[in-house]
């Protein structure tokens, strides 16, 4: 390959936040159009580093260089979004940062206008925004409100806001988590072709598979240290997945097993979303003892509902829902954990735990009418701390101690709090929604474990992800869900789901 | 340049000191008004202390004045944990009154020991439903308790005065708008002699004693601290919030009506629409300052009625406004908000860029 | 009793404008200060501290338009204590709000009392008279309903009109409106989340304080305790009510004045029947059921109450 300009180069980057080290002393170049995959387990610092060349945080030590208009490497403002901006640098984050109550035209103009105008200039940014579309093949609907929105055209929309202020650099946080792998695939024709014009692109991921697809080179990061760079051409799974996680990935075997009478069933059940897109229709779902049945989808098309139901939180506006063959009529959380419905939110922060009350207190929180916490009326504290030192040893939930407050555990412990809280009673249905979510490999192993230890004891599981390859490893059956549908996958290569996913016939 | 960073566990010391922080900064910046109004800084405070620990008289004054503030600040206390804001303290305590009243003045005729407690029931129940039904509009409808509780408070006071007016008026009350004075079987007894300190005290830290007990040792408090900290989290996890929610509101708005009790059938006799100067407005900022802990309130009543029982004598000693003492209450609890921020927070200086 | 002949005087109409007006400032301040994001619970006290500084601007010789300055100042003051706490502190709205509310109502009280010792009677001022517009007063009925304003009055309906210019036609309103749903997405534009956040909180306070302001400079002329009564607190309802959008603001407020000023004329009507308090709790009532029909359907501001920390990923 011909030697290439230099467009950017983090030297030395470092930064801790208390006593975890996110960075240390990472360095990493990118030349003009290319295209860099940032590759690393969840944790491994990847976002925490982007986050610095776009300003959110400022480096400990270290110093970022970009190539100015001018030609010349200059060093790069540190902490203000606004001068990595000036700079040519953009940034499509993983949570989208679009304001939803504005329309999509609104959502580009902000912050590319003088504050202080006394009026937009909309005409000419239309026009400017349209030559973009054109010229790029991504389009979204200008004048429509972003709350509207699918997920996959808001991505378009955070791509468009990002080259209407001329980047020269484009950094993408997991741009695929949300999207079909076709829509994944589109995407990255997108890029390509952008990058022939002397775009220069970043894209951070944790999977290996797509980072050989659609990378020209692939540096990795392993607990915040970069621990190698390779060109794409010469690398392979197994070469950089070693690279990723240092040893040898352990292989969770899904033996085959006889399955059970029904556990959870949905007839005909209807229920209301946010949006005709959003709400089930008529679902037909059946989930037998020992056996894992995997939803798979892009996140918005009825897996909330879905979800919701399963956890009494919502109640079917028709058909019927019923949980080992006994019809539910009364719909609330309470009536599901007393059915042996174990629950593990999606949303582990908001859902799942209290961050201000202790790792014991939040162990017991669904058992405040069991004999051992709840002695007539009142707290059993002897029994309630004996039983959470069994639990933090049983499912090695790390953190300063029973007492201490869940908010100072990590994700990977918060989660193993939940799985302990879960498991424990012994749950014949288990809804598993997103579980390994934002999980270094290690907890998402241990969480991929757990689940297939409660399936061999005989529960059901109902595995909603986003994740395909957890999909594909972890479920006996895959459904696949698009508009509030639920249709079962009989070809389950990923070609084939991924047409269902957005809707195609196979 | 300076970078903000959560402490791992906020402090003991922390805790427990910001209150008492806060306090005497509230007090010290008051001098600032003091000077502007051109009295003479060490006379005003002497004259402070004065009315609080001056005499025997004057400390029981100040213990008589804490006595709504230990309740109103409790039902403050078990509506903020919940994250309920029940602003509407000050209503609750009236209708707690015109229960007491409308039951005390002659309706029942029987001995103390039933009547009072007969009484105290009336203003209880009078003032839970004072809270329960803004809340039961925020549970079924959503409405935001901050506006309903607050505007109830208007409306009650408004509804007082027709009462008082209508069919509480006192037909020997030589045409004043206020109630028949509480019987003599009714009214709370005087805990020391020639004082007007009663017993309505003891039932405010009996109560305070329960409160704790329940917010911190049984299933219901840990309900309420569950909902107050993370209400979805809560929900998920087969929490009945809107139970929740009700039971704080009907507990907050009992302790509120007992306030009203206490200080018609304890110290007035007679109920006029001047009872409270405010106590249930005061009543938040006694919570704060308690940091929301029931055995705080107490402490931090007692600090407040200081502040309003000092400034009164130092009002008449030395002619400054007596509205002084509001300021300082308006500042304790702006001041407990940023010492709140500090014990969370830890400040690290750092140069630019590097560590 | 004839409704419709009570809704056909113009002395009703006027009335209803001038009960109206303190409420347009109020909902207009507290809806700036919401879009943002940041409820601003120290309006009932800003209201006192505007009418306080206000007049008392005007009493000691200075002109009217000066006193409106004061109050603009004195409100935008308090807001940017609330600003403070709220924004970067990150603390507890409400919490803050409230005691926003005590600090500048026990402030203006006791500036008040020290200044002016008690006197048998509110000393007065001489306030803003009603403002005569040459062409539109010639109008029928709606000619001697507007020539029976004052200044303020005009103002406050100006301020409608310029609030929603900047709201719906310029980048800083976008910006307000943007940061009020997402910060994060304003932050990732490279704009400051907390300089908006504070400018609004203190920009809304100033025109709250001119509400309390039109109490005693146009409507009455002295300043008396408990003169704003909970107008403040029925402003924040009425930002609901008009869905955070300053024409449904102007038209809430005029509506709620409407009803003020018919209940009054109710009352000489049907008096007898009544106790004259049923009608004093009327307006208070009439906000409370008006937050119940809309709370369900309300759409809040995404990141209302919610603290929004620099770098906080």
């Amino acid at each position: 390959m011909m030697k290439n300009t230099r467009v950017l180069s983090l030297e030395n980057i470092s930064k801790r936040f208390g006593s975890v080290v996110a960075n240390n002393s990472v360095n990493i170049d990118l030349y003009r159009g290319e295209v860099l995959a940032l590759l690393g387990e969840n944790g491994a610092g990847k976002t925490t580093l982007m986050n610095m060349l776009f300003g959110h945080y400022i480096p400990d030590s270290g110093s970022i260089d970009v190539l100015s208009y001018e030609g010349q490497m200059e060093p790069l403002t540190l902490g203000h979004p606004q001068a990595s901006l000036d700079a040519g640098i953009g940034m499509v984050h993983q949570h989208f940062t679009l304001a939803e109550n504005l329309s999509v035209l609104e959502n580009i103009l902000l912050g590319s206008e003088k504050i202080w105008a006394w009026r937009h200039n909309r005409s000419n940014a239309r026009d400017k925004i349209t030559k973009i579309m054109n010229r790029t093949g991504l389009s979204a609907p200008l004048d429509e409100e972003v709350g509207k929105l699918t997920v996959g055209e808001r991505q378009r929309v955070e791509i468009l806001k990002a080259l209407y202020q001329e980047v020269k650099i484009l950094v993408l946080d997991e741009p695929t988590a949300v999207l079909t792998p076709q829509e994944a695939d589109t995407l990255f024709e997108n890029i390509t072709a952008m990058t022939k014009d002397g775009l220069s692109v970043i894209f951070i991921s944790h999977k290996l598979r797509e980072v050989l697809a659609f990378s020209n080179r692939i540096a990795v990061l392993r607990h915040g240290k970069k621990v190698g760079e390779i060109p794409t051409s010469e690398a392979n799974e197994r070469v950089i997945a070693r690279m990723m996680v240092g040893e040898e990935t352990i292989e969770n075997p899904r033996k085959k097993m006889k399955i059970g009478s029904p556990v959870l069933q949905l007839n005909g059940v209807s229920s209301k979303g946010d949006s005709t897109r959003t709400s089930l229709n008529r679902t037909n779902l059946t989930i037998h003892k020992h056996e894992i049945v995997g939803v798979a989808g892009v996140s918005g098309n009825g897996q909330s509902v879905l979800a919701k139901l399963i956890s009494g939180l919502a109640e079917p506006d028709s058909g019927e829902l019923l949980i080992d063959g006994k019809n539910i009529k009364y719909f609330s959380p309470k009536e599901m954990q007393s059915l042996g419905v174990g629950r593990i939110p999606e949303d582990r922060h908001h859902d799942g735990v209290i961050s201000a009350m202790s790792v014991a207190e939040n162990l017991i929180i669904e058992r405040l009418h069991d004999k051992d916490v709840n002695n007539k009326g009142f707290l059993q504290n002897k029994s309630i701390k004996k039983n959470a030192e069994e639990l933090i040893e049983k499912y090695d939930i790390r953190g300063p101690g029973i007492d201490a407050n869940t908010a100072l555990l990590s994700g990977g412990n918060i989660q193993k709090l939940i799985l302990a809280r879960v498991f424990e009673c012994m749950p014949n249905v288990i809804l598993a929604n997103q579980p390994t979510r934002g999980l270094d490999l290690g907890a998402a192993n241990e969480v991929a474990r757990r689940l297939l230890e409660a399936r061999t004891r005989g529960a059901g599981i109902l595995l909603i992800s986003e994740d395909l390859d957890e999909i594909l490893e972890l479920s006996d059956r895959i459904m696949v869900i698009h508009d509030g549908s639920l249709t079962e996958a009989i070809d389950v290569s990923r070609e084939a789901i991924g047409l269902m996913m957005a809707g195609e016939k196979a | 340049m300076i970078r903000i960073e959560p402490r791992e566990m906020p402090s003991k010391w922390w805790t427990i000191g910001i209150p008492i922080i806060s306090a005497f900064v509230a007090i010290l910046l008051a001098s600032i008004p003091l000077t502007l109004a051109g009295a003479n800084i060490f006379e005003a405070y002497r004259q402070m202390a004065n009315g609080i620990f001056g005499s025997t008289f004057a400390f029981t004054e100040m213990l008589t004045r804490a006595t709504p503030l230990i309740f109103t600040g409790l039902a403050a206390t078990i509506a903020f944990r919940a994250k309920l804001w029940n602003i509407g303290a000050e209503g609750q305590l009236y209708l707690g009154a015109m229960a007491a009243v409308a039951v005390g003045t002659g309706l029942i005729d029987a001995p103390a020991f039933i009547l009072i407690p007969i009484i105290l029931l009336a203003g209880a129940l009078s003032g839970a439903i004072g809270m329960a039904a803004p809340t039961y509009l925020k549970t079924r409808f959503g409405a935001d308790e901050v506006v309903t509780t607050l505007l109830l408070n208007f409306i009650v006071i408004i509804f007082l005065q027709m009462m008082l007016e209508g069919p509480l008026k006192d037909p020997m009350g030589m045409g004043w708008p206020q109630s028949e004075p509480i019987v003599d079987n009714g009214v709370l007894p005087q805990l020391l002699p020639r004082m007007r300190i009663h017993a309505g005290l003891i039932i405010a830290l009996l109560t305070a004693g329960l409160v704790h007990l329940f917010l911190s040792k049984s299933i219901w408090g840990f309900k309420i601290r569950a909902v107050g900290e993370n209400p979805s989290a809560a929900l998920h996890a087969g929490i009945n919030v809107k139970r929740t929610f009700m039971g704080a509101a009907v507990v907050s708005g009992a302790i509120a009506g007992l306030a009203g009790v206490s200080e018609v059938a304890g110290l007035r006799g007679y109920l006029t629409t001047d009872l409270s100067p405010g106590f249930g407005y005061t009543g938040i900022v006694v919570a704060m300052l308690a940091g929301l802990s029931p055995i705080g309130v107490v402490i931090s009543a007692i600090f407040i009625a200081s502040i309003f029982v000092g400034a009164d004598t130092m009002s008449r000693a030395i002619g400054v406004s007596s509205y002084l003492a509001d300021l300082v209450v308006a500042l304790s609890l702006i001041c407990v908000l940023i010492g709140g921020f500090i014990a969370r927070y830890k400040f690290i200086r750092t140069n630019k860029g590097n560590v | 009793m004839d409704i419709l002949q009570i809704l056909l005087t113009e002395s009703f109409w006027a009335a209803t404008l001038r009960i109206a007006t303190p409420l347009i400032f109020g909902v207009l301040g507290a809806l700036i200060c919401e879009k943002a994001g940041v409820l601003n619970l120290g309006i009932e006290g800003i209201f006192v501290a505007g009418a306080m500084a206000g007049w008392m601007a005007v009493w000691f010789g200075f002109s009217l338009w000066t006193g409106l300055l004061v109050a603009i100042f004195v409100g935008g003051f308090f807001g940017l204590i609330h600003a403070i706490l709220t924004v970067p502190l990150g603390l507890s709205q409400h919490v803050s709000g409230l005691g926003v509310t005590m600090l500048a109502t026990s402030v203006s009280y006791f500036t008040y009392r020290t200044a002016l010792p008690k006197v048998s009677s509110p000393p007065k001022i001489e306030p803003f008279q009603p403002f005569d517009v040459p062409f539109l007063s010639e109008l029928p009925f709606i000619g001697p309903i507007l020539s029976q304003q004052t200044a303020m009055t005009w103002l406050a309906i100006l301020m409608v009109g310029l609030v929603w210019w900047v709201f719906n036609r310029t980048p800083l309103g976008l910006s307000i409106r943007a940061v009020g749903d997402n910060p994060d997405a304003v932050d990732a534009q490279g704009l400051s989340v907390y300089g908006i956040r504070i400018g609004s909180i203190i920009v809304g306070s100033s025109i709250m304080a001119l509400g309390g302001a039109f109490l005693t400079m146009s409507a009455f002329d002295s300043f008396f305790f408990g003169m704003v009564n909970g107008r403040g607190w029925i402003c924040i309802a009425l930002v609901i009510f008009a869905s955070w959008r300053p024409g449904k603001a102007l038209l809430g407020a005029i509506l709620f004045g409407a009803f003020d000023a018919f209940q009054v004329r109710l009352q000489t009507e049907v008096g007898a029947f009544l106790p004259s308090q049923v009608f004093l709790m009327a307006p208070y009532v009439l906000s409370i059921i008006a937050l119940v029909i809309v709370a369900r359907r309300a759409e809040y501001p995404r990141a209302l109450l919610k603290p929004w920390f620099k770098g906080a990923r």
